[in-house]
């Protein structure tokens, strides 16, 4: 020990000159000593000032839509959503059509996209082989990307006459019993609105429910087959009961993203407003109504009840957007951003 | 020790081979089943891209002369014309959303990653992940409330407004999201030479982040780009030029959606072939994008 | 030239878990002092109290009074900034910045305070590299590679370039060859040799071989205290704490 240091003492070497020698004082001024706070300050608050724009948007939309709807609530009430006269004539607005339309459109495309979306998904994280992985899953995020009104576009010239052609005959034919499937086939209708949102809706709950299966550790596959599972019982005992609340996050997900959809729709949906049992049957939906109506609104009150719309639709995808955000986060401990293409 | 296999335990049902059988059978065939139905799912659900890309060439590329992009858009029943307006307004109305929206998101993604700290932090993340929701026609009628009402017209500047706000929400959580991944060791090497906080920041964690931040800005862009809902009342369309801001213009989209729904057959052939146009701009800035990202660009990560 | 650094009663913690307990040194200037100590016992910590560094930590908190030169790390009037600017601090991992090239790696400490005469940019940059003996091996490609494309020994001295260009008078190395081979450890620690002509250099090492190396004085550490601070030859043949000389002897740690 006593020679630890001896042994270990660097070899004393004549120093090399280095090519520019630093001289033993300051070359440069030193960067000036006091430095202030205050650029920092600023700085974060402008951070904070953008940071808190997410908030403030929230805020101002609700006031808004409120202050300009006051009109029409002030007129109808609470009527206004169970009432299903819509007389721009007259003067006299109930939504209820719109919301019937809402919703059956938004369901009719969940019915469709969910097993859609679900399989795709499954079959991209669980058996897809890998090359293939990547092509199907950026396929996916291609379709996300398409504007709605591009879809509107396809669905009036493609989709509605397939629907009247082939389709809605088929349908009427085997399942005309049913008062779902009944009526003159027009291609146009609350059943071509239901596929087109499908379609935009699928991408969304895809995404999702995929990183929400990836995200059930490997460990609980393999423990599923290790019991002598076939591979579907494992994907569906290992991976989608561990993932079920996820997929139902990204379903609700994809229902918000449904009843907020525009210009698709509206496209499609043959801008009627009234309630029927047939999916052939033309309907409207709130986002629908806006869209047409809004710069032909001939008054006030008419234009307050278009915001009075709006507002519901507001509150309506809030709240769904809420449940499905708590839904998923508690998967996924906050969605990353790129999800939504 | 037992002799043989490991029996499996004294409740578990007895069963006959044939039932056996007939189990594993059974089993099998869901399987191969559940297989199938994934895999019909999975094509499903790309045949509509294909089938929508399909149509959109082989109905609009006829239409893509250099009529079609020089030209102002002709009275009814005239053949020819174009959407030359239509691309000058959307970008435009483009421009004008980035600048609203492209600092305010970055500078928000900034507060989250650098500066947010708890519960309020989440509850901003959250309010944004929430916001990226909210449809985009009721963006519309807040801008048409705050800056087409008090302005008495419609104009660019409404709609760019509200596709601002709607750019807002989407670059904060992505930009928070790339400056996240920039290690601890690159901002404290900053803070040990000395540098200020903000200056660390700006120069330092958010160039390192670079390439995320621009892949972010670039897919909001794309979003929003096709977004025509809001701009239904806010910019509200034109059939001329126009330059000012302050005035009602045209956009790619809306005018898309005039032509699509109008029952006119030469609208009809123009509006595919403005599709084809948007498509090849949207769903090419998005494709290349992810691309280039799936390569590594994001620089600063490792 | 070096300055030396002044601590008295210096508490920190992380939380409520104490980290250092009443640390009191001199670190006397123009050597190399080591610090030495088992794992988790402080050393870090206590350098980064030196150029608060502890603070950006969050729930960070420290007490007590460190002098550097003439300058209250501390003081009332002093910002962190300040006081960083005066002192260098090459960290354990190579950290060079990713985005920039070599040339702007090391002019970084100028150019982000605002200095921007291209000429003496040129000279300090010149300058820095030569003194982290990296010059030659870089000297073509200042500013077509980046910071990022350098072995692991290159980045470290790059890092220490890097340090050295705003010219501070102490420098705190924190396991500065830990993650390097050994014979890029070798020239860091000849490195450290030359520079503590110019400079104070405080060096945090868990290798009692380099300490012995390179520093004159030494500080034992334990759990957040300062168990003992000499004259390096003495602490590895003559300690005076039982528990200096079990550590030395490898009975524990």
């Amino acid at each position: 020990m006593r020679n630890l240091v001896e042994a270990a003492r660097f070899p004393q070497k004549p120093q090399p000159e280095p090519e520019t020698t630093a001289p033993a004082g300051r070359t440069i001024p030193l960067i000036p000593a006091k430095t202030s706070k205050i650029p920092d300050r600023v700085f974060s608050a402008a951070m904070l000032f953008c940071g808190l724009s997410l908030l403030t948007i929230v805020v101002l939309i609700v006031i808004e839509l409120v202050l300009q709807s006051r009109l029409s609530i002030h007129a109808f009430g609470w009527r206004f959503f169970t009432t299903h006269n819509w007389d721009p004539v007259a003067g006299d607005f109930g939504a209820l059509p719109f919301i019937y339309g809402t919703l059956v459109s938004s369901l009719l495309a969940l019915v469709i996209a969910i097993p859609l979306s679900v399989g795709v998904a499954v079959f991209t994280t669980e058996m897809c082989p890998k090359p293939l992985r990547g092509t199907i899953s950026f396929l996916t995020e291609l379709l996300a990307a398409i504007p709605s009104v591009v879809f509107g576009l396809w669905a009036i010239f493609v989709l509605a006459p397939l629907l009247r052609e082939h389709v809605q005959p088929w349908l009427a034919k085997y399942f005309g019993w049913t008062s779902l499937f009944s009526g003159p086939p027009f291609g146009i209708g609350m059943l071509a609105a239901g596929i087109i949102l499908a379609i935009m809706i699928v991408p969304i709950i895809a995404s999702i429910t995929r990183e929400v299966l990836t995200a059930v550790p490997q460990q609980q596959r393999e423990a599923v087959l290790a019991l002598g599972a076939t591979r579907w019982e494992m994907i569906r005992v290992g991976v989608l009961r561990n993932a079920r609340t996820g997929i139902v996050g990204a379903i609700i997900l994809g229902l918000g993203r449904a009843l907020g959809e525009t210009m698709a729709v509206t496209m499609v949906i043959g801008n009627t407003p009234q309630i029927a049992r047939s999916l052939f049957a033309p309907g409207y939906t709130m986002a629908s109504v806006i869209a047409n109506e809004f710069t032909e609104a001939t008054g006030d009150l008419y234009l307050s009840a278009l915001i009075e719309i709006g507002l519901g639709l507001f509150l309506v995808t809030i709240v769904v957007n809420i449940l499905a955000g708590l839904l998923v986060w508690s998967v996924t401990r906050g969605m990353p951003a790129r999800v939504r293409a | 020790m037992p002799n043989g296999p490991i029996t499996p335990k004294a409740d578990a049902p007895e069963r006959s081979p044939s039932q056996q059988r007939l189990l594993d059978l059974r089993r099998k065939v869901t399987d191969r089943l559940a297989t199938g139905f994934a895999v019909l799912m999975a094509v499903l659900v790309v045949a509509p891209l294909l089938a929508v890309f399909g149509y959109l060439v082989v109905r609009g590329i006829g239409s893509l002369n250099l009529a079609f992009f020089t030209h102002l858009p002709v009275p009814v029943g005239e053949k020819g014309g174009g959407v030359a307006n239509a691309i000058v307004g959307s970008v435009m109305i483009l421009g004008i959303a980035s600048i609203i929206g492209v600092p305010w998101g970055i500078g928000a993604g900034i507060y989250l990653a650098e500066y947010g700290r708890g519960s309020f932090a989440t509850l901003l993340r959250f309010t944004a992940d929430v916001l990226n929701g909210v449809p985009s026609i009721v963006i519309g009628i807040v801008a048409y409330a705050l800056v087409v009402l008090s302005q008495k017209h419609f104009s660019a500047l409404s709609g760019g407004v509200a596709l601002g706000i709607m750019m807002i929400p989407t670059i904060t959580r992505a930009t928070e999201e790339v400056l996240l991944l920039v290690p601890l060791t690159v901002r404290e090497a900053a803070w040990g030479l000395g540098v200020a906080r903000w200056r660390a920041t700006l120069s330092v964690t958010l160039r390192t982040a670079s390439a995320g931040v621009i892949t972010a800005v670039m897919l909001a862009f794309a979003r929003i780009a096709g977004e025509t809902a809001p701009l239904l009342f806010t910019a509200f369309g034109n059939q001329f030029w126009n330059l000012n801001p302050n005035q009602p213009t045209a956009a790619l989209p809306l005018q898309l959606f005039v032509y699509a729904i109008s029952p006119f057959d030469e609208w009809h052939r123009l509006a595919w072939a403005c599709a084809l146009v948007l498509i090849v701009l949207i769903v090419g800035a998005v494709a290349a994008v992810r691309l280039v990202a799936s390569r590594g660009m994001f620089q600063g990560a490792s | 030239m070096g300055v030396g650094v002044q601590v008295e009663q210096l508490n920190a913690w992380f939380g409520t878990t104490q980290a250092l307990y009443d640390i009191a040194m001199q670190v006397p200037a123009n050597h190399a002092t080591a610090i030495i100590g088992p794992s988790g016992c402080g050393k870090s910590t206590f350098i980064r109290c030196l150029n608060r560094m502890h603070e950006t930590v969050r729930d960070a908190r420290l007490e007590g009074r460190v002098r550097i030169g003439s300058m209250e790390v501390y003081g009332n009037g002093t910002s962190a900034v300040e006081v960083r600017r005066r002192v260098g601090m090459v960290f354990q991992k190579p950290n060079p910045f990713p985005s920039m090239s070599i040339y702007d790696n090391v002019a970084a400490g100028l150019k982000l305070n605002g200095f921007h005469n291209r000429r003496v940019l040129d000279e300090v940059v010149e300058r820095s590299l030569h003194m982290a003996a990296l010059w030659d091996e870089v000297k073509d490609s200042l500013k077509k590679k980046s910071g990022a494309s350098l072995s692991g020994g290159q980045q470290q001295r790059l890092c220490i370039a890097r340090a050295l260009a705003v010219q501070p008078e102490v420098m705190l190395m924190d396991e500065p060859a830990s993650a390097l081979d050994p014979i890029s450890t070798s020239k860091i620690e000849e490195l450290i040799f030359q520079l503590k002509e110019q400079y104070t250099i405080v060096i945090v090492t868990h290798n009692m071989q380099q300490a012995a190396r390179v520093a004159e004085y030494t500080g034992f550490f334990l759990m957040g205290k300062l168990i003992e601070f000499d004259k390096t030859e003495k602490i590895f043949t003559n300690p005076s704490d039982k528990r200096t000389e079990d550590y030395i002897t490898g009975r524990f740690g």
